[in-house]
């Protein structure tokens, strides 16, 4: 049987973790990430879990040895933040391209200078495009059933693609929530071991990692696209049955109060749930506002996004990532690709909140919906805007 | 001393594996010493091996998809990072053959790197994976520069030597600093086995890379590797420089078990470093003082390692 506990979130991924059976666990020490591979170095200890956990000296050694790791067979995972993310980010394009179905914890925090251990989305932003399929998480709860349903998905041969989890720091991975922890037995009929179709074995030699030559370069790439695109069948297929053994749904795009919506605040991750708050109030007070929440960022649903924006005339899109010198957040760029020239797409306005631990507040989601509205009668200069700036 | 070496007899002229783990038809250069050193590694360590290979000259020619010259299961990942990734490889198998998902037959786990590889960017992922104590070995083809970037100047440069990056000029004379000694920053890991080897010895380097494979824990073994391209020397001459740079004692050979140095060849009536220098266009414009000073540090870094062979 499953057992509800109160739990801080990060010990809880590392018993998702410990249930999913991991093999192998390189880690190096980063805030806010560390309370997770400590959690599962103590696991292996204790003789909890039977993985090897190897302190290795760096973050780029990290993802390194996951590559080996996984090439030779062994179900593998690691967790980051900001630098040490950002150490890895040579080797992050590798083993997605190379097909290692790696899982990753990523504890979202601030890139420096000036340095930062708060969280906003930066560091995940810059690692957008290493074509890894990745999720965010709202709370605790999602936090352990994404970590468990990555496993699933990115060693489904179907798939075979590293999988991100995206939790914010602090503010998701320090707070003690009540959890439902699934029972071994749920976990293991809904992860089978992992079976790789090729894998370093010198009964069956094969190399992998060749050098790719202008004739095959761009095929591999598109390789790469076409997994990613059609992973997405897979990601809804094991949320499905995720459902049937653990009764959780989950959804490419969560949509609240978004029936009869004029505007859609648009978020990911933790502060969706003050967002909540704020359309409540908003919707008391007699406004027609709802909120999108994107879990599944990539491959992206534009699809299901489409569908859940409705007939809603305005996005206030919240990023949390301020990328100088562009256009606009990457979050909005996305989703003004996604409605460019469509007949009555919504208007879309970028807001920047919450970087390096500044909350986001009721009242900052109230004014984002505001101005996204006074914006849509006058377009400003600006796609974004970023709130929440002290003018002393 | 090391349990592991008692059963090995060592290779001789006589029994040598007839198996090629490395074919023929790859890219390298003609009379390239570093894939020539390769092919003996191999030799000595068979089919039941796991290679990941570092981005360099090795990597590059031995590769190119949709070929391969590797008959053993390869990886390679990125430049710096093989020993950590035999560090993932070598911790995936130690838990598979625990939990019965592979056999338990042993299978030996080798990174390989260029001096640049090894050397130089490598060397924090090397020392975490040697101070992890895991049970791989690292072979580092010592070709004395970034060749396969086309022949910058590394660490591992001999004094003196032409480089792109190291271009002798109205004020330079070349590399301005003396080849780092990375086989004693392995040593000064405490690791069980390090050595020297040199394609001119091959029975000697066949056997030492087979000694590095069977100790338990890491292991190092380092291999002069002429580059013909690089170094501006005739391609069929790589064995004789090769010879040349242990007679000379520029390029000494020895081991190192569990911190005893022992003197695999121990030069008594050394050759002048002019005549290992000559021949080598990367060495040509140096003069007499040059030449003078690395006769003499020559010299003296024999006399450090003598010493340190006759203190273990
Ligand atoms: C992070 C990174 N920096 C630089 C390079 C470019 N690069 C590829 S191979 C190489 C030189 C390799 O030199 P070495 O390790 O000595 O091997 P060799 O080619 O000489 O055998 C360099 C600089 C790279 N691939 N990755
Ligand atoms: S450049 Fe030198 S090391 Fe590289 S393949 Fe040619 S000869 Fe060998
Ligand atoms: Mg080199």
């Amino acid at each position: 049987m499953s057992k509800r506990v109160g739990i801080e979130v990060s010990i809880a991924i590392a018993e998702a973790v410990g249930l999913a059976r991991a093999e192998v666990i390189p880690a190096y020490p980063i805030t806010p990430q560390t309370h997770i591979v400590e959690h599962l170095s103590e696991m292996v200890a204790n003789g909890e879990l039977d993985a090897e956990f190897v302190p290795v000296e760096s973050e780029h050694a990290a993802m390194s040895c996951c590559c080996g790791s996984c090439a030779a067979g062994a179900r593998t995972f690691t967790s980051s933040s900001s630098q040490g993310l950002s150490l890895m980010s040579e080797i992050l394009y590798i083993p997605s391209t190379m097909r290692l179905p790696i899982v990753m914890v990523v504890a979202n925090r601030a890139l420096s200078a000036p340095i930062s251990i708060w969280n906003d989305h930066q560091d995940i932003m810059v690692q957008r495009d290493i074509g890894w399929i990745q999720t965010f998480a709202e709370n605790g709860q999602e936090a352990v059933d994404l970590t468990i349903h990555a496993f699933r998905v990115a060693e489904d041969r179907n798939v075979s693609l590293p999988m991100i989890v995206n939790i914010d720091g602090f503010t998701l991975s320090h707070v003690i929530e009540p959890i439902e922890l699934p029972d071994q037995e749920e976990v293991d009929k809904f992860l089978p071991p992992f079976k790789p179709r090729y894998k370093l074995d010198p009964r069956r030699p094969i190399s992998m990692g060749p050098v790719g030559i202008p004739e095959v370069y761009t095929e591999a790439k598109v390789a790469h696209d076409m997994a990613m695109k059609k992973a997405k069948r897979y990601i809804l297929k094991a949320w499905d049955e995720f459902e049937k053994v653990f009764g959780r749904k989950y959804n490419p795009v969560e949509s609240y109060r978004t029936e009869d919506a004029e505007v859609l605040l648009v978020t990911m991750g933790s502060i969706s749930e003050t967002a909540m708050t704020a359309v409540d109030a908003m919707r008391d007070a007699g406004q027609k506002v709802g909120l999108l929440r994107i879990r599944l960022w990539r491959p992206f649903p534009g699809q299901e996004f489409r569908k859940a924006v409705g007939k809603a005339k305005v996005l206030a899109v919240v990023d949390r990532c301020l990328p100088p010198g562009a256009l606009c957040g990457p979050v909005g760029a996305e989703l003004r690709s996604l409605f460019y020239k469509i007949p009555g797409s919504p208007k879309i306005f970028s807001f920047v909140a919450g970087l390096g631990g500044r909350d986001v507040t009721v009242e900052r989601f109230e004014e984002m919906v505001d101005k996204a509205r006074a914006y849509a009668k006058k377009r400003p200069r600006e796609l974004y805007e970023v709130i929440g700036v002290r003018e002393k | 001393m090391i349990p592991e070496f008692e059963k090995f007899k060592g290779f001789k002229a006589k029994n040598l594996p007839k198996a090629e783990p490395l074919s023929s038809g790859h890219r390298a250069c003609q009379g390239c010493g570093e894939v020539l050193a390769l092919r003996m590694v191999m030799k000595a360590l068979g089919k039941d091996v796991i290679v990941c290979n570092a981005t360099g000259c090795m990597e590059i020619i031995t590769s190119p998809y949709p070929h391969t010259a590797w008959k053993v299961p390869w990886i390679h990942i990125a430049f710096e990072n093989a020993a950590s990734v035999a560090s993932g490889v070598e911790s995936a198998r130690r838990v598979l053959a625990r939990k019965g998902k592979i056999p338990k037959k042993h299978v030996d786990i080798m990174a390989v790197g260029g001096d640049g590889a090894t050397g130089d960017i490598g060397l924090q992922f090397i020392s975490g994976a040697f101070e992890r104590g895991h049970d791989f070995l690292y072979v580092c083809l010592d070709n004395e520069a970034y060749m396969n970037t086309g022949v910058q100047r590394s660490g591992c440069t001999p004094y003196g030597a032409m480089t792109t990056t190291s271009p002798p000029g109205k004020k330079s004379f070349g590399q301005v600093t003396w080849k780092k000694n990375v086989p004693a920053i392995a040593v000064a890991h405490n690791i069980p086995y390090v050595a020297t080897a040199s394609p001119a010895y091959f029975l000697d380097l066949m056997n030492k890379v087979k000694k590095a494979a069977l100790v338990k824990g890491p292991a190092y073994v380092h291999i002069y590797s002429p580059c013909p391209t690089g170094w501006g020397s005739a391609g069929e001459r790589s064995i004789e420089i090769s010879r040349l740079a242990v007679e000379t004692k520029v390029f000494p050979l020895y081991e190192v078990i569990e911190g005893r140095y022992i003197i695999s060849r121990k030069i008594t009536k050394p050759k002048p470093v002019t005549e290992y220098l000559k021949g080598q266009r990367r060495f040509r414009h140096l003069d007499e003082e040059h030449i003078e000073y690395i006769q003499r540090r020559v010299d003296a870094e024999y006399e450090k390692l003598l010493r340190l062979a006759e203190m273990s």
